[in-house]
């Protein structure tokens, strides 16, 4: 079974987002680049299934859409364990135009599984895993939260109101996970980082496709209001202040 | 001139980072607390390569440069010193001394287990009356033909108890004073070897420190390292790479006490403002930055030479005395701007402290620095 995991390479999640002027791009001077934390859980989650299932996953590629300053974040992902990365040389714009560039990189692949992670902590579109799906014409699962190959078919359980719903699906199909399909992502060791350098990072063009949607403006979330304190003598004085000025009750 | 990192530093910067703030972080105030020996730590950073980081691969370490082990040592020194300093000793006095100048069978048989990390050693040269002053050796090693014979007591010897491999500092010639000095491979479990209790400290409390007795341990001859009367000047040699390790500890400790005064500033209010808005903490945060960003280079620079293969106890020694005092003075000033909540254990800067202290002492104090760097430009020996 080949897995490929979508990889987003995304600002650190402790980075102080601020806008250039016209607040219509985010400024990304001095900012540190991660996988995004999804895509590492379901990297992680791979990579444990190759670990005890070598004889189902035979093959797991990490695959993002993205420009040279991208390729820091696969070299970790191929460190972390994964075998093969692809870089489709595009710039993402929005979900659609990397849905489509994934898809159409993958059609050139063999593939058995494909892993999205639900967001990405960046632009937060919550759809290239559907989208991808859509485009690729097979099934996909969401809000999946664990993965299993049985009898070298996979077994996922998803999130749904209330409970936790278990199937099967065929292949091939796309999973777009969440947390706890993993617990901890997966830290490269001295051996992986050593290694990442020797696999193969591929590099394809990216095809040319229009953004369905346009940034008009960004806005930075309201700061925090300050904190207010309440003498421990004038406690009653608590549900009045939630209910009138937090209007919280 | 170049001050970029390699991806893979850069990596391995990375991956301490992610170990030390999601793993170490967790239970480090408990076992500061209660003295307890990082175990799953150390098996975990053995699995990721941190524990023979430097030792070639041919004997089965990580093969990386000086330089990534100084980004390592201080993404974890932020967070735990007494973890770090079992991967410094480790690997900077113990693989290293072995790697560097034992012979074939001894690297086969000890340096492996300890490039992976199985094995964990320990490096005992100072005694009740030999700190500093490493040349009164009084610890024994009476040469007896096949074997030597070794009597004596270690003192503050880090990984005293967990260690399996003991680097043995001892006198086989009195009458030759230091040029009479051994270094002996000794298996901890051999017989005539008690271990003392463990010692209540200051800092570093879940680090595993002993006093160490041995009482006619008989030690065989290929387990001398290097020629008859080499061990004063292999454990000198050595200390050389092992003061960057604790000068990277030390800037750990600074790095860690700022980056969480910053945040700390950041987010307290006094006066109807944040603490960041007072001049007088915004001013001692911007000296704290320079105070760290000078250690870190001097400590890279340290490394950088030893990559190279060009002389490095004069940049090691600058290294560790200036991360040593300023880690005290950075760790003190992020306690004070805590205030209150500083003093206390929750916010992991008064640990810092208490840490940072050591450094100031240990693989040679301040004082024996300042000999050093004296002695290399005043031409005095």
């Amino acid at each position: 079974m080949n897995i490929f995991v979508c990889i987003s390479n995304v600002p650190d999640t402790t980075t102080r987002i601020k806008f250039k002027p016209g607040n219509k791009e985010v400024d990304f001077t001095g900012v540190q680049w991660i996988i995004n934390p999804w895509d590492e859980l379901a990297l992680t989650r791979a990579i444990e299934l190759k670990e005890s299932n070598p004889a189902d996953v035979t093959k797991i590629t990490v695959i993002t859409v993205g420009k040279a300053d991208a390729e820091p974040t696969m070299r970790k992902a191929l460190a972390s364990g994964a075998d093969e990365a692809i870089r489709i040389d595009a710039a993402p714009e929005d979900a659609y135009t990397t849905a489509v560039q994934i898809a159409e990189a993958l059609k050139n692949e063999s593939f058995h599984l494909v892993l999205c992670g639900v967001e990405s902590s960046d632009y937060n579109s919550w759809s290239v895993g559907g989208m991808l799906a859509e485009l690729l014409d097979v099934p996909s699962v969401s809000a999946v939260s664990s993965l299993n190959i049985e009898n070298s078919k996979p077994v996922v359980t998803r999130e749904v109101d209330g409970g936790k719903q278990t199937l099967s699906t065929s292949t091939p199909a796309v999973l777009i996970v969440q947390k706890g399909i993993a617990i901890i992502p997966r830290i490269p060791s001295m051996r992986g980082i050593m290694t990442a350098r020797t696999k193969p990072l591929k590099v394809v063009q990216g095809v040319s496709t229009e953004p369905l949607t346009k940034i008009v403006d960004f806005q930075a979330p309201p700061q925090k209001s300050s904190c207010k304190m309440i003498d421990p003598e004038h406690l009653d004085e608590l549900p009045e202040l939630l209910h009138k000025e937090a209007r919280v009750i | 001139m170049n001050f970029e990192f390699t991806e893979e530093q850069l990596m391995i910067q990375q991956a301490a980072r992610d170990y030390a703030q999601r793993e170490l972080v967790l239970d480090v105030i408990e076992r500061d607390n209660n003295s307890i020996y990082p175990t799953k730590h150390v098996k975990a950073l053995a699995e990721l390569g941190f524990m023979g980081m430097m030792v070639s691969p041919e004997y089965d370490g990580a093969g990386m440069d000086t330089v990534s082990y100084v980004l390592a040592m201080e993404e974890l020194s932020k967070v735990d010193g007494s973890t770090s300093v079992i991967m410094s000793v480790n690997n900077s006095l113990v693989c290293y001394g072995i790697e560097t100048f034992g012979t074939e069978e001894q690297k086969q048989k000890y340096l492996r287990p300890l490039a992976r990390g199985e094995k964990i050693g320990a490096f005992l040269l100072s005694e009740p009356e030999a700190g500093s002053d490493a040349t009164s050796q009084k610890t024994t090693a009476e040469d007896k033909g096949d074997h030597y014979l070794v009597n004596g007591t270690k003192n503050w010897i880090t990984n005293g108890n967990t260690a399996s491999v003991y680097l043995v500092i001892a006198q086989t010639y009195p009458e030759k004073g230091h040029k009479g000095i051994n270094v002996l491979i000794v298996d901890r479990h051999s017989a005539g070897i008690s271990v003392g209790p463990h010692e209540d400290k200051m800092g570093m409390r879940s680090s595993d420190t002993h006093s160490v007795m041995f009482t006619d341990v008989i030690v065989p001859k290929e387990n001398r390292i290097g020629e008859d009367g080499f061990g004063f000047k292999f454990a000198m040699k050595t200390l050389e790479g092992g003061r960057i390790g604790i000068a990277s500890q030390a800037l750990g400790f600074a790095s860690g006490a700022l980056e969480r005064s910053i945040k700390y500033a950041q987010e307290r209010k006094a006066f109807g403002k944040e603490l960041a808005k007072h001049q007088s903490v915004a001013f001692k945060i911007a000296q704290m930055a320079i105070e760290v960003e000078n250690a870190r280079n001097l400590c890279l620079k340290a490394a950088w030479l030893k990559d190279q293969g060009k002389p490095y106890g004069y940049a090691s020694a600058m290294a560790k005395y200036y991360a040593a005092e300023i880690a005290m003075k950075v760790t003190t000033e992020a306690v004070q701007i805590h205030g209150g909540y500083g003093y206390v254990k929750e916010y992991h800067v008064e640990r810092l402290m208490r840490e940072a202290k050591l450094t100031q002492i240990y693989e040679g104090t301040s004082e024996i620095q300042l000999i050093v760097i004296s002695r290399e430009l005043l031409h005095v020996h």
